[in-house]
C-alpha cells in the first residue's frame, strides 16, 4: 500500500509538467517521459562521475532538476517557441515531439550505454520502522520530497502572481494577454518548471528503481493515462490522476499477474478519454 | 585527407546494401502499411497512433489460426481470419473513439495498440499466443518449422537456388515473398487509386478538410470515418501477415509503438494523401537509414570517427536517431513530404 502512494506521488510529480505545458500551449508533449529520463540520468552523471555521492548526493538532484529546467528553456526557446509563432499546429507539433523523444531516447542510449544502473549511494538500505510500517530510509525522504513539492507547486499556482498568470493563460489565452499578462513568458517559465519537476520525478524514480535509457518509454503512457484521467491541462487533475494511476498499478499486482500491471492504467485512460475525455477534475470546453 | 577517407569507403558496398533494403520485404511491408496509415490520415484526417496494432492483429490472427490448427490449419482460412481480427480492432477502435478530438484520438490508438501487445504478451495465452516466446513455438522454431512453410516452399513456384547478382542476390523464398509484398502494395494503391477518385473518396478528404461541412451537407461522417478505418486496417493487416512469412515467426517486440512511428515517418517523407507517396517514402526511407548506417559503420571501423564520440555497436541506436530527426524535421519545414501536394498535406485538424 505504502509503496502505491509512493509510486503514484512520484508519476503525480512527473505529470504536472506535461498538463501545465498541455494547458498553457495545448501540445501533448511526447518527448516529455525523456524529460522525467533525462533528470534520473544527470542525477546519475553527477554522481558516479562527478562524485557527488552519499552526502554531497542532495546536490546532484538540485543540479538535475536545475539541469531539467534548462533543458525545457532550451526546448521552448530553440524549438517550440518558434514553431509556434510560425502559427505551426498543435497536431504538427505534437508529431515534432515524438521525432524529438526518440532522438532523445537513443542520445541517452548512445552516450549512457544500454545497463540499467542504480544510484551507489543509495544501493542497499536496511529498514527503518514506523508504526506498523517498515521502508527502506529513502523511500521516507522520497515521499516527503515528493509531497512537499506538490505542496508548493500548488501554493504556487494557487497564490502567487506566476501561478495566477498560468492559470490565466491556460484558461484563455487571448483573454490573458489582453488583461496584461506576457503571454510568451508565462509560457517559457511554466516550459522550466514542468522540465524541472519531470527531472526531479525522474531522479526519485531512478532512486526506486534502475535508471536505464528505456525508462522515458516505460513511463510515457502512465503519465499520459495519469494526465487523462485527472483532466488534460489541469495541474491538480495531473496530481490525482497521477496518485491513482500509479496507486491503481502498483496494488493491481495484488490481484493480477505482474506482467498485467500495465494494462489497469492503460485501460483506465481509454474508458476516461472514452467516457469524460475531461478527465475527473477538467471542465468542459466551451464551445463557440 | 580526404582521398585517404575515400579509399576506406567500400563504395559497391554502400550502395549495394542500401538498395537492397530499399527493394526488401521489409520496405514493401512499411509500404504496404503506410498505404493504410495513409488513407486513415492522408486522406481521411484520422490521427491514427496505433497503426501497428493492424499489423499486430493481421499476423497474431493468422499464425493462431494455422499453429492451433482449426478447420484443417488452411493457410488461407489463417489469412482471411487474421484480416478478420483486424477489422475487430478497426471495429473497436472506432466505434467508440471515433468521435473524439482529433489528439484524443491519437493517446486512444497508442493505447489500444499497447494493450493488444502486453494482451499477447501475457502468460495467460501462453497457450496461444506463445507469450513473450511469440509463435511458432520454441521445438518448432529450432525443428525449422513454420506456418511460413506453406507459402515460401510449398506454394512457390520460383525454383530453388539464387537469383540476381552483386549485392541484389535473394534464395527463392525471400524472392517470392518480395514478389507477394510488392504485388499487394501495388494492389493496395491501386484501390486507393480507385476509391479516391469515386464518389466515396470525395466524401472522405471532405471530412478531412471540414468535418461540419460534410456533415451539414448530410453525409453520415461517423459511417465514413468508420469505413476509411476498416480498410485501412485492413491494408496494415496484409503488412502485418506479409512480414511473419517473412521472419518466419511472430513475437511482440515487433509490435512495439516505435513501429508506428516508423511508418508515420514513412508516409510523411513520402507524403502523405498521395497515391506514390507511400511507395516513395518506404523505399527512400529505407535507402537513406541503411546508407548512413554502412557509412557510419565503415568510418568506425575504419577509425575516422573516434570511439568517444561512437562505438560500432552503438550504429544499431542511429537508425533510431535519424527517424527522431526525420519526422521532426519534415514535420517542420517539408510535411507536404517528397511528392506530396502542400495544400493536402496541412493538417488542421480540431
Amino acid at each position: 500500500m505504502v509503496s502505491g502512494l509512493k509510486v503514484g506521488l512520484l508519476v503525480a510529480l512527473a505529470s504536472i509538467g506535461l498538463s501545465l505545458i498541455f494547458g498553457v500551449t495545448g501540445l501533448v508533449n511526447f518527448a516529455h517521459s525523456e524529460m522525467v529520463a533525462f533528470g534520473a540520468v544527470i542525477a546519475l552523471l553527477l554522481e558516479s562521475t562527478v562524485g557527488l555521492n552519499g552526502a554531497l548526493f542532495p546536490l546532484a538532484v538540485v543540479l538535475a532538476v536545475l539541469a531539467g529546467g534548462g533543458l525545457g528553456f532550451g526546448l521552448e526557446r530553440g524549438i517550440f517557441g518558434p514553431l509556434r509563432r510560425r502559427k505551426m499546429t498543435n497536431i504538427s507539433l505534437m508529431v515534432v515531439s515524438i521525432g524529438l523523444a526518440f532522438l532523445m531516447r537513443y542520445l541517452i542510449l548512445i552516450y549512457h550505454g544500454a545497463e540499467p544502473e542504480t544510484f551507489e549511494s543509495f544501493r542497499i538500505q536496511s529498514g527503518v520502522s514506523l508504526g506498523p510500517i517498515e521502508l527502506p530510509a529513502k523511500d521516507y525522504f522520497i515521499i516527503g520530497i515528493a509531497f512537499t513539492t506538490l505542496l508548493m507547486v500548488g501554493l504556487l499556482l494557487q497564490r502567487t502572481k506566476l501561478g495566477t498568470s498560468m492559470r490565466a493563460v491556460s484558461d484563455n489565452p487571448a483573454l490573458a494577454e489582453s488583461s496584461g499578462i506576457d503571454v510568451n513568458r508565462t509560457i517559457m517559465w511554466v516550459w522550466i518548471l514542468g522540465s524541472a519537476l519531470a527531472s526531479l520525478g525522474g531522479t526519485m524514480i531512478g532512486l526506486t528503481q534502475v535508471v536505464e535509457w528505456q525508462m522515458g518509454e516505460k513511463i510515457l503512457l502512465l503519465i499520459f493515462a495519469a494526465v487523462t484521467l485527472g483532466g488534460l491541462g489541469t495541474a491538480f487533475g495531473a496530481m490525482v490522476g497521477g496518485l491513482a494511476i500509479g496507486f491503481a498499478s502498483e496494488t493491481s499486482t495484488f490481484w493480477l499477474d505482474n506482467d498485467l500491471k500495465f494494462l489497469i492504467a492503460l485501460a483506465v485512460m481509454i474508458v476516461i478519454l472514452l467516457v469524460r475525455p475531461r478527465g475527473i477534475l477538467g471542465v468542459r470546453e466551451r464551445l463557440g | 585527407m580526404l582521398m585517404n577517407l575515400f579509399a576506406e569507403i567500400d563504395v559497391s558496398k554502400l550502395f549495394g546494401l542500401a538498395l537492397r533494403t530499399s527493394i526488401s520485404v521489409q520496405a514493401a511491408t512499411f509500404a504496404l502499411a503506410a498505404v493504410g496509415l495513409n488513407l486513415h490520415y492522408g486522406y481521411t484526417g484520422l490521427l491514427n497512433f496505433g497503426v501497428v496494432a493492424f499489423m499486430a492483429a493481421g499476423a497474431y490472427g493468422m499464425a493462431i489460426f494455422f499453429t492451433q490448427g482449426w478447420l484443417g490449419g488452411s493457410i488461407l482460412l489463417a489469412i482471411a481470419s487474421g484480416v478478420v481480427f483486424a477489422v475487430v480492432i478497426a471495429l473497436s477502435i472506432g466505434l467508440p473513439s471515433l468521435r473524439l478530438r482529433a489528439d484524443y484520438l491519437a493517446l486512444t490508438t497508442i493505447a489500444i495498440a499497447e494493450v493488444l501487445r502486453i494482451s499477447f504478451r501475457s502468460q495467460r495465452l501462453l497457450d496461444f499466443t506463445g507469450g513473450p516466446f511469440g509463435l511458432p513455438s520454441i521445438e518448432d522454431r529450432n525443428a525449422n518449422v513454420s506456418f511460413a512453410d506453406v507459402i515460401t516452399v510449398d506454394w512457390n513456384p520460383i525454383k530453388e537456388g539464387n537469383y540476381g547478382a552483386w549485392f541484389l542476390e535473394f534464395d527463392e523464398k525471400t524472392l517470392w515473398v518480395m514478389i507477394i509484398g510488392w504485388s499487394l502494395v501495388s494492389l493496395a494503391s491501386l484501390l486507393i487509386w480507385g476509391l479516391m477518385r469515386s464518389p466515396w473518396g470525395r466524401v472522405i478528404k471532405a471530412i478531412r478538410e471540414d468535418e461540419d461541412a460534410a456533415r451539414a451537407l448530410g453525409k453520415n461522417v461517423f459511417s465514413y470515418k468508420l469505413q476509411s478505418l476498416i480498410i485501412g486496417g485492413v491494408i496494415a493487416s496484409f503488412a502485418g501477415i506479409v512480414r511473419a512469412f517473412d521472419m518466419g515467426f511472430v513475437e511482440t517486440q515487433q509490435f512495439r509503438p516505435q513501429t508506428t512511428f516508423f511508418i508515420w515517418t514513412v508516409l510523411i517523407l513520402g507524403g502523405a494523401a498521395s497515391i506514390w507517396g507511400p511507395i516513395i517514402g518506404s523505399m527512400t526511407f529505407w535507402f537513406v537509414i541503411i546508407f548512413s548506417e554502412e557509412l557510419l559503420r565503415q568510418m568506425v571501423d575504419s577509425g575516422w570517427i573516434p570511439d568517444a564520440i561512437l562505438q560500432s555497436n552503438d550504429i544499431a541506436s542511429v537508425r533510431m536517431i535519424l527517424m527522431g530527426i526525420m519526422l521532426a524535421t519534415l514535420m517542420i519545414w517539408r510535411p507536404q513530404g517528397l511528392v506530396g501536394k502542400k495544400e493536402e498535406a496541412q493538417i488542421d485538424i480540431r
